[in-house]
């Protein structure tokens, strides 16, 4: 092995794939039968980057060079950037040896379209085959599908690979258009499709076979990248719903966009990195997947953007004081999962306590629980002096003024009273 | 009151445990071996000699009343290394005979059992990290070797994850704080306890490193520095996720 070349290769293809945020391990379980490797279904981030984001796969691309010029990216085509490719025995090495020394869970690989679909989707696969069969590899692996590569390539990667993604990019077809017209949705949208479709039939053929061969057990995901075009945070919603819904997505993925190019048709190259409206977006993902409200009311056409000063839960709250205060040792789980500052984890437990014991806001705290946000939501038998507060028109000052956010602005002119 | 001293072993708190009820003491603490010196200077004193059967008959009843993830918890407990382990799993076992067929762990209520509650939490996060952070270094004769120090005890329960993830490779984790260490032979994992010249070479291996593990690293170090990206710098949240008592072991800080 030539270290160095493979070093510059390296540095190289993991400077483009960086922007790509699908990296999570999560949701594949394959046993290591005396190979290398083994993927738990909850995955570890085995690193954090300065920026605070986790590592928990070699994301790489196979190759920088590319046929198509889209606006947002590093790799396209008219941008004047060194290129560079590995070859698919370079990859399988270092997967392989970062495993073993317990950098990674596995790979993610992506890559410029450097030819057509299918040949550069048919050179992702053939890094996983050969990563599964020859090597013996249970570590987990994603593939970054090629928008519009064909279905037999398709099938197979879903063989090898844990998860498939392709990104939609852009959340609206006429954003998508303006920066990266050689895409169209639907292309994209052709093998998330196929993939849905496998993953339906794999599920009906496993009831009646004990033996099919596994296809994609993480799923697919996507990625949409925010503020690159002027699409509301109600159109994001509705598009990541619409996935959640007809495309059994497992994860969307929000990126808000890094301004790295000089083009008329973005923001400039000296705006923010919109994180503060990522977070916004991710909270409402979340409120979706796991505390059961419906994109709907989340977000309205009159109030189209995400408050980014409360969290989308409490602002439903604030929105909604006719449902408060929740009396937290006979509420249906439901609404307690709607009280702002308590979790999923502390919704359970609150659950499992209160057939011991009558709760009290002392108890709360003890859990864990965000007492500063949720003693205004909350009722106990015992009484409770900040639920008079629900009806205050002032409630959104109180609660603000109880907070700090990790987003302030250590540099504003606004200083307070006390 | 009376303080029951045991030898530091699982076994012998567990024995401990059983005494309690055995000799009917009403109010009593259980305290480790090495911790013993700085307490219980008034108190009568009850020295447990371990007892296997004893142990295993507290064990058994443990776990048809809390299951096995009920002691599973109780052990985290006594590996987390607190002075007030014992009592708190005094506390546990007495309120598990009291009530027969309640899961009472989950009692979050109650404050001795919300303290266990968030010390099997800090126990998890600890392990969670054992499973993130091992950096192993290959060695000339193939054994992939790497150093530890958790803040906690974690390694005995914490090193299965390895035997299920590298099952055809050697490897070796060492723990230095509390000297000893776990390895695997492609078949079965042994505890160790090395001698003074063995854990002098363990402490400095940079000799016995195969010839392409530098490379390695350096390729771990470049890769760890080019998926950063820049315009998001956030060194409050990077040392919130990776905090910096394990920069020293991590070979991309290296």
């Amino acid at each position: 092995m030539n270290f160095e070349r493979i070093q510059e290769k390296l540095e190289i293809l993991a400077d483009a794939a960086k922007y790509d945020v699908s990296c999570s391990s999560s949701g594949g379980n394959r046993k290591n039968k005396g190979g290398l490797g083994d993927s738990h279904a909850s995955g570890i981030c085995h690193t954090y980057t300065e920026d605070g984001r986790c590592v928990s796969l070699l994301k790489i691309l196979l190759t920088n060079h590319c046929i198509y010029d889209c606006a947002y990216c590093v790799s396209r085509k008219t941008n004047d950037v060194k290129r560079a490719a590995f070859t698919v025995e370079e990859v399988v090495d270092l997967t392989i040896s970062f495993y073993r020394r317990n950098y990674i869970e596995g790979l993610f690989l992506s890559s410029g379209i450097f030819k057509d679909s299918d040949t550069t989707m048919e050179r992702l696969v053939r890094v996983a085959k050969k990563l599964r069969l020859e090597h013996n590899f249970n570590g987990y692996i994603h593939l970054k599908s090629i928008p519009g590569a064909s279905d037999e390539l398709m099938k197979e990667a879903g063989l090898y690979a844990d998860r498939l993604s392709i990104n939609i990019e852009i959340p609206t077809e006429k954003g998508l258009k303006l920066l990266a017209p050689d895409k169209s949705h639907s292309e994209m949208i052709k093998p998330m499709s196929f993939v849905k479709n496998e993953l339906i039939l794999y599920k009906e053929e496993k009831k009646i076979f004990r033996k099919v061969p596994r296809f994609a057990p993480a799923g697919q995901s996507t990625q949409m990248i925010v503020g690159a075009t002027n699409e509301t945070d109600l159109k994001i919603i509705k598009v990541a719903d619409h996935f959640y819904q007809n495309f059994n997505l497992k994860r969307v993925y929000y990126s808000g966009y890094v301004p790295v190019l000089e083009d008329s048709r973005l923001p400039s190259i000296h705006s923010q990195v919109p994180m503060q409206r990522e977070n916004r977006l991710y909270q409402a993902d979340w409120l979706m997947r796991f505390y059961g409200f419906e994109a709907s009311e989340i977000l309205d056409p009159e109030q189209p953007f995400l408050d980014l000063e409360v969290d989308p839960k409490l602002a439903w709250a604030l929105r909604h004081r006719e449902q408060f205060p929740v009396n937290i040792n006979t509420a249906s789980r439901e609404m307690i999962l709607r009280v702002p500052g308590i979790g999923t984890k502390s919704a359970g437990k609150i659950l499992m306590a209160r057939k011991f014991q009558k709760l009290g806001m002392d108890q709360l705290r003890k859990m864990g629980v965000a007492v500063n946000r949720t003693k205004y939501f909350v009722e106990f038998e015992s009484s409770n002096v900040f639920s008079k507060f629900i009806d205050d028109q002032n409630l959104r000052k109180i609660l603000l003024s109880g907070m700090s956010s990790k987003y302030q602005n250590p540099f504003s002119q606004q200083l307070t009273l006390f | 009151m009376t303080t029951l001293v045991y030898d530091g072993s699982f076994e012998g708190l567990m024995t401990a445990v059983f005494e309690v009820f055995e000799y009917r003491y009403g109010v009593a603490r259980i305290i480790g071996e090495e911790n013993h010196q700085h307490h219980a200077f008034f108190d009568e004193v009850h020295h447990v000699s371990t007892d296997n059967s004893k142990a295993d008959r507290v064990i058994q009843k443990l776990e048809t009343g809390l299951g096995r993830s009920g002691v599973r918890q109780l052990l985290l407990v006594y590996l987390s290394e607190r002075q007030d382990a014992g009592d708190l799993i005094l506390a546990a076992v007495r309120q598990s005979v009291k009530n027969p067929g309640a899961d009472i762990l989950q009692n979050f209520g109650d404050s001795d059992i919300m303290e266990i509650a968030k010390i099997c939490k800090s126990m998890s996060r600890e392990i969670h990290r054992l499973h993130a952070f091992v950096r192993f270094e290959e060695l000339e004769d193939g054994m992939f070797f790497a150093k530890v120090e958790p803040d906690f005890n974690v390694l005995p329960v914490g090193f299965r994850f390895f035997k299920d993830r590298y099952a055809d490779q050697k490897w070796m984790i060492y723990d230095l704080k509390r000297q000893f260490g776990i390895m695997y032979d492609l078949k079965d994992t042994t505890f160790f306890y090395p001698d003074a010249g063995q854990l002098d070479r363990l402490r400095n291996p940079d000799n016995l490193y195969s010839e392409r593990e530098k490379k390695y690293q350096k390729l771990w170090q470049r890769y760890f520095t080019k998926t950063n990206i820049t315009e998001r710098k956030n060194m409050k949240l990077h040392t919130q996720h990776v905090p910096k008592r394990y920069w020293k072991y991590l070979t991309e800080k290296g």
